[in-house]
């Protein structure tokens, strides 16, 4: 049977990190179609392009331009029928859509996959990771988001075709007013090789530049505690954790973060990862590869002077 | 307007979990349990609408263990007005699916005719993330999930939303269901006499078999294990070394 994974479309880019990592994910289980719901020909000429997808779906229709739940949800059910699997990589976007069209189809939704066993099959973390429950589904159909950090992405160098798929969006329920997206010339968080956080103990919003240097310096993304989100540090889309966004990148840097459980959770399957701390009980520690003991407003500037 | 929200009752965020040794779940006996956080935020929210003259009575809804009605009294001591316990297990290791609770939920929503639905967007325990979109699919009403701020203006809910770049703003037709996040309140702690009040409220209960639902599990649990332990590494006593590691052993920078 064949999957339809629907792809994450932001302002009319394909988030094409992500949707290759879903692919990744998904294309044992079958042929994969990728679903581009929206008015962008470029994002749908991108997704064309990503190794394994037989074909690409444009749903081409503004209704779908910002990703609204009801119009998506229900052009997936409209297009569900040849499908065993609909898929998608486990963002905002597809956690807001999915389990709704989960339900409009009569099915569980299984999020955040990080293994998939078989058709019928897969392992997802709950408790915030401190467990991974492998579960098998009796339903029909399989809906499922992909936790994106679990998976390679797959290449850029096929050529699917572009099919246009007809849409008949009903738009009374719901209307898009306005995004807030802080525009930066960093690597997005989810997908960056290299991650710099900030905890509780870099103390203001002013001091969080100093994470924000180091990451330039580094050419990485800024990512920050739920401690530092809720202090009003760092925004909370960069939030790190449980209730933020699941990183693994190659070098994790944690700089005043003492390493609460939801904190872990976002980022331990980083390749390395780094602990500054100027206290060395603190349980950052415990999953740090390389842990430096010292004041962050000490270290932190030598390191960039010496980088 | 009637606000209803639902609140799961969960294993304290506070204690560490462990996995039982026959590998079905976690282990859920004698450990302390709490409101699900972000439905705390939730029935903070609702009470708020209250408190602001919007909301006229707010109704609490938890389904589950016979236990939960602890949670509900919780939510009654906060502020709520009247609590509803739907009994679908008496097993506290069996969680029912959301897609199970979207309907009892739908056939709760049915009888009571809120405007609102207010539901934490997602429970810690099997982080789901999904029955607030699942009873929105159900009544084909509207849904604005992951809230940090939430303005009823006429039938209209005006919601702005935690995505992944940033903030998005959103307006929905009511009746609506708004999955809340983190930063939407801090939610008050329930003062003693308060607590004493919430023994007085109703707490009507019920069972799946009122509202015609088959709870039974769509997902069976195969085995459920630790995550690979991670060990800790060395102390390196300098930046300097720490540079070096990184270059030379890592690879990494």
């Amino acid at each position: 049977m064949a999957v339809l994974l629907l792809a994450d479309v932001n302002d009319g880019a394909l988030a094409t990190d992500a949707v290759a990592k879903a692919l990744s994910a998904v294309k044992g289980l079958g042929e994969v179609h990728i679903l581009v719901a929206g008015t962008s020909a470029a994002a749908a000429a991108e997704a064309a392009k990503l190794d394994g997808a037989a074909k690409v779906l444009h749903a081409d229709d503004a209704a779908y331009d910002h990703g609204m739940a009801e119009a998506t949800a229900a052009l997936i059910v409209s297009l569900a029928g040849g499908y065993s699997h609909i898929a998608a990589a486990a963002t905002a976007f597809s956690k807001n859509v999915l389990p709704r069209a989960a339900a409009l189809l009569d099915v569980m939704v299984i999020s955040d996959v990080t293994a998939v066993v078989d058709a019928d099959t897969f392992e997802r973390p709950i408790y915030a990771g401190n467990a991974i429950q492998t579960v098998k589904s009796s339903d029909a159909k399989k809906v499922l988001t992909v936790r994106t950090a679990s998976f390679n992405a797959a290449a850029t160098s096929g050529s699917a075709a572009v099919e246009k798929v007809s849409a008949t969006a009903d738009a009374s329920l719901s209307k898009w007013v306005e995004d807030k997206v802080a525009a930066s010339d960093r690597p997005e968080l989810t997908s960056a090789g290299i991650v710099v956080s900030g905890g509780r103990g870099v103390g203001s919003q002013s001091d969080f530049a100093l994470i924000e240097k180091l990451a330039d310096k580094l050419g990485a993304a800024v990512g920050a505690s739920r401690a530092a989100v809720d202090s009003g540090y760092a925004p909370n889309d960069w939030q790190v954790g449980q209730t933020g966004k699941v990183v693994a990148p190659t070098l994790y840097v944690a700089v005043g973060i003492s390493g609460a459980i939801q904190h872990l959770a976002g980022m331990k399957d980083s390749k390395v990862i780094v602990a500054i701390n100027k206290d060395e009980e603190a349980p950052i520690f415990q999953v740090a590869d390389y842990g430096l003991v010292a004041d962050l407003f000490n270290a932190v500037p030598e390191m960039i002077e010496k980088l | 307007m009637k606000v209803l929200v639902p609140v799961k009752r969960v294993i304290d965020y506070n204690v560490k979990v462990r996995v039982k040794a026959d590998g079905s779940g976690v282990d859920l006996a004698n450990v302390k349990m709490s409101m699900n956080p972000f439905d705390e935020i939730a029935v903070e929210e609702a009470i708020r609408l209250k408190e602001k003259g919007i909301a006229t009575e707010v109704v609490v809804v938890s389904i589950g263990v016979k236990q939960a009605q602890e949670t509900l009294r919780t939510a009654l001591a906060m502020g709520a007005d009247r609590a509803i316990l739907i009994e679908a297990t008496a097993d506290v290791h069996t969680d029912i699916e959301p897609l199970a609770v979207a309907k009892l939920l739908a056939g709760v929503v049915k009888e009571e005719a809120p405007g609102l639905v207010l539901c934490g967007k997602q429970a810690i325990d099997n982080d789901m993330n999904a029955t607030g979109q699942m009873l929105s699919a159900l009544l084909g009403w509207s849904q604005a999930t992951f809230a940090s701020e939430l303005a009823i203006e006429g039938d209209t809910a005006k919601v702005t939303r935690e995505v992944d770049g940033g903030l998005q703003t959103i307006a929905v037709k009511m009746p609506a269901i708004v999955t809340v996040d983190l930063r939407l309140n801090e939610p008050r702690y329930a003062s003693l006499p308060n607590i004493m009040k919430a023994k007085a409220k109703p707490l009507a209960a019920k069972t799946p078999a009122d509202y015609g639902v088959d709870v039974a599990p769509r997902l069976s649990v195969v085995k459920t294990v630790e995550p690979a332990g991670r060990k800790a590494g060395v102390k390196v006593g300098s930046i300097d070394e720490l540079i070096a590691k990184l270059k030379d052993e890592a690879g990494v920078i």
